[in-house]
Formats: C-alpha cells, sequence, structure tokens
C-alpha cells in the first residue's frame, strides 16, 4: 500500500530562542568570519532548517542544541558550507567584464606578450561560473595559447566539487552566459550542460579561508574577490584587502562586487571607473 | 520609449513577457505568430520605426520562429533589431540554426523575469 508523505509541510516553525540566535552568531563568525546581524532570522532559517532536518531535528533551537553538545567536523562543515554557498551566475556584472576586457588586459597582455603568462585568482569560486567566465573570455579574445592560471578558492569543498566538474544545470546556463559561448563551450548532458575540457583545464580549484594567510597564494595578475568582503566586518574586510594586496603583482588589479569599495579599508590602490563598473589597480 | 514585441502562441506567456518588458520602460506589441507579427510590423513604412527589440518563440502556427528570424534578417531595415528566441527547444543545434539565422540571444523555457533580464542586459537592452 502506497504511502503518501507530504513533504512540502516540514517542521512547525519554531522562533529561534534569543540565547540560541546569538550562540549562531558567535558560532559562524568563529568558524567562517561571517558577521550575522541581529535581524537575520530569516536568513539563518532559510540555510540552516535544511541542515537541521537532515539530522531529523525540528527546529533550529534543536540544532543549536546538538551543536553544544557535539560539535562534530562533519556538523560543523555542513552549517559553514550552508552559511557561505551563495548565488552565482556566468558573467555576473558584464559592465566588470568589459572592464577586464577592455582596460584591464590590454596593458596586461601588451606586458606579456614574451612570456605570454597570465594569473588571475577568483577568491570566492563558489560553483565555479566567474573563474570560467573568465576563462571563456580569455579564449574569446584569443589567448588559447597563452599560459593562463586561473585560481578559483571557496571556504565550501563540496560547492568547488561541483565547480570541478564543470556542469551546469538548464536554469544556470540559461543566467548571463551568451548563447554564442553556450553552444561553443559546452556539450548537452542528459538535461545538463558539461563544460568542454578546454575551458575546464585552465582553472583550479582549491580550498581556502580568505581569513587565512595569503602567502601561499599568488603572485597574481588580477584578483577578483566579488560579492564576498559584504559578510564581513570592517577589521576583516580590512585585513583580506591588505592580504590580497600582497598577493597581487606590481600594475595588477583587484575586482569587487558593486556594493564593495577598498574606500576607507585599504590604500595603494587606485580606483579606475570603466565601463559602468569600478576596478582598483595597485600602486 | 523604445518599442519591443513578444511573438508565442501561448498568451499566457505572451502576457508574462509582455508584462516583464513593460516593466523594463518597454512599449509592447504582441503576435500569436510570426506570419501576423509580420503582417503587423509591415503594416507601414514606418511601423517599425522605434522597435528594438523581440522576443519569439520557436514552435508556432503560420511561421514559426526560425523562419520569423531568417525573413527579418534578410531584410535590411530590421538590421538593427536585437531578436531573442524564447523557446522549449533546448538542444546546442537548435540553437546554432537560430544563431545562425540572426538570432542574438536564447532563452531556453522555463525562464525567469531574472533570465530575461540577465540575457536583455547582455545584449544592451536593458534601459
Amino acid at each position: 500500500m502506497a504511502t503518501l508523505v507530504d513533504n512540502t509541510a516540514g517542521p512547525a516553525k519554531v522562533e529561534i530562542h534569543p540565547d540560541n540566535y546569538k550562540f549562531l552568531q558567535d558560532y559562524i563568525y568563529r568558524e567562517s568570519g561571517i558577521v550575522i546581524e541581529r535581524d537575520k532570522h530569516y536568513l539563518l532559517e532559510a540555510r540552516l532548517l535544511p541542515v537541521a532536518k537532515k539530522r531529523e531535528l525540528n527546529s533550529i533551537n534543536d540544532l543549536c542544541g546538538l551543536l553544544r553538545a557535539t560539535a562534530g567536523p562533519e556538523l560543523k562543515r555542513q552549517i559553514v558550507e550552508a552559511m557561505t554557498t551563495h548565488e552565482t551566475l556566468f558573467f555576473r556584472d558584464p559592465g566588470q567584464f568589459e572592464a577586464l576586457k577592455k582596460v584591464v588586459l590590454p596593458p596586461l597582455m601588451d606586458m606579456r606578450r614574451t612570456s605570454k603568462r597570465i594569473t588571475i585568482w577568483s577568491a570566492a569560486a563558489s560553483s565555479g561560473q566567474e573563474s570560467y567566465s573568465v576563462a571563456m573570455m580569455l579564449l574569446e579574445m584569443g589567448l588559447k595559447d597563452w599560459n593562463i592560471s586561473i585560481t578559483g578558492t571557496d571556504l565550501s569543498e563540496q560547492i568547488l566539487a561541483r565547480a570541478r566538474e564543470g556542469k551546469f544545470s538548464q536554469l544556470e546556463v540559461n543566467r548571463g552566459l551568451p548563447a554564442p559561448l553556450l553552444v561553443k563551450y559546452f556539450t548537452r548532458h542528459g538535461l545538463d550542460w558539461q563544460l568542454k575540457d578546454e575551458v575546464r583545464r585552465m582553472v583550479n580549484f582549491r580550498t581556502f579561508d580568505l581569513r587565512k594567510s595569503m602567502r601561499t597564494l599568488g603572485p597574481f595578475d588580477i584578483v577578483l574577490c566579488r560579492n564576498v568582503l559584504i559578510y564581513f566586518d570592517q577589521d576583516t574586510k580590512k585585513q583580506i584587502l591588505e592580504e590580497i594586496r600582497g598577493t597581487l603583482q606590481s600594475g595588477g588589479y583587484l575586482l569587487l562586487g558593486g556594493a564593495e569599495t577598498t574606500l576607507c579599508l585599504a590604500d595603494r590602490f587606485e580606483r579606475i571607473q570603466a565601463h559602468g563598473s569600478v576596478v582598483y589597480k595597485v600602486v | 520609449m523604445s518599442r519591443a514585441m513578444v511573438i508565442d502562441d501561448s498568451k499566457a506567456i505572451r502576457l508574462i513577457l509582455t508584462r516583464t518588458l513593460c516593466e523594463l520602460g518597454y512599449e509592447v506589441s504582441q503576435a500569436a505568430n510570426g506570419a501576423e507579427a509580420l503582417r503587423s510590423l509591415e503594416r507601414g513604412p514606418a511601423a517599425l520605426e522605434g522597435y528594438t527589440l523581440i522576443l519569439v518563440d520557436w514552435n508556432m502556427p503560420e511561421m514559426n520562429g526560425l523562419e520569423f528570424v531568417k525573413r527579418i534578417r534578410a531584410n535590411e531595415k530590421y538590421s538593427d533589431v536585437k531578436l531573442m528566441m524564447v523557446t522549449t527547444e533546448t538542444q546546442p543545434e537548435q540553437m546554432i540554426a537560430a544563431l545562425e539565422a540572426g538570432a542574438n540571444e536564447y532563452v531556453m523555457k522555463p525562464f525567469t523575469r531574472e533570465i530575461i533580464e540577465d540575457k536583455l542586459r547582455l545584449l544592451g537592452a536593458l534601459q
């Protein structure tokens, strides 16, 4: 006999107890550096209820109980990943890609016409769309025979495993990716779209916590650190920007998200406006 | 105000796309298939003036979207119009055929408003 299960109902909504809210704020800050402000109950619920449900817990309060009792590495990983995985799409903010193509890359290519080497870091790579967008753009610019190294990093190993695979759903390739590039660099794979090896091999993904020392990274010609600083407090932002500057070659460029700036956080960056966006040049 | 046309044999899809484009600042006309759209565009010598964008489905009675794209691109006076196919056809070969015929962009159904906006941004058609 078939049993009907209502998967839509989920656990009854239970308010997060103020003590638990504070506990989660501290815990998430300690483990990932992400600042959860006072009124982000919906965010915690949206991100952490699925983690609770996976463990057959009915509420975030129960999840906090478990976390206090046994903060095992697996649960810690799940919570950090749930809080840090963010939306990404191909060619997000086309103005910045135009600025890369027309302002940042031409002088760099001129400078490197002998070595033909360019190094790029995508610092919040998530499922890889940004890194792969840059790779496709460079191929379209005719740099096929150049020695291009793109490093994509993220805090979440789970999301990077997806990025490495280079397989994207129809919904994902529908967003932001120009159709001519879709047919050129992807093959249809069932319902998904598989990125061709020619693009995949240009990018290496590895986990990295932006709050850690970046001495082992770089040097890079271009760093994309977009839409990630917004999650950190001022001191951490300053520290990250200072470290990033240390990974950049002289004359290298930093690209931040549209709502982010180096202003009051880091000096020694020249702010250059181009194509409706801003790029920051190391001075 | 720029003008756009939405061509789809589904009234529901026409309404969704029309509403989206109106909210993005377009004055929008509708047609239920390629032939009706061409008749509407050819109604007078100045009929196409101001049209900068056409969203067109693939599978429609009378004249399908691919044929419509070919007809539009065969006429020089329409060369500046941005053409975007919005269709359930999702095979790469079909996409290539549409792009070779002169479509500027291609959206696979189902779509979201964000997808339409992202694609219009790529075309420089987001006002």
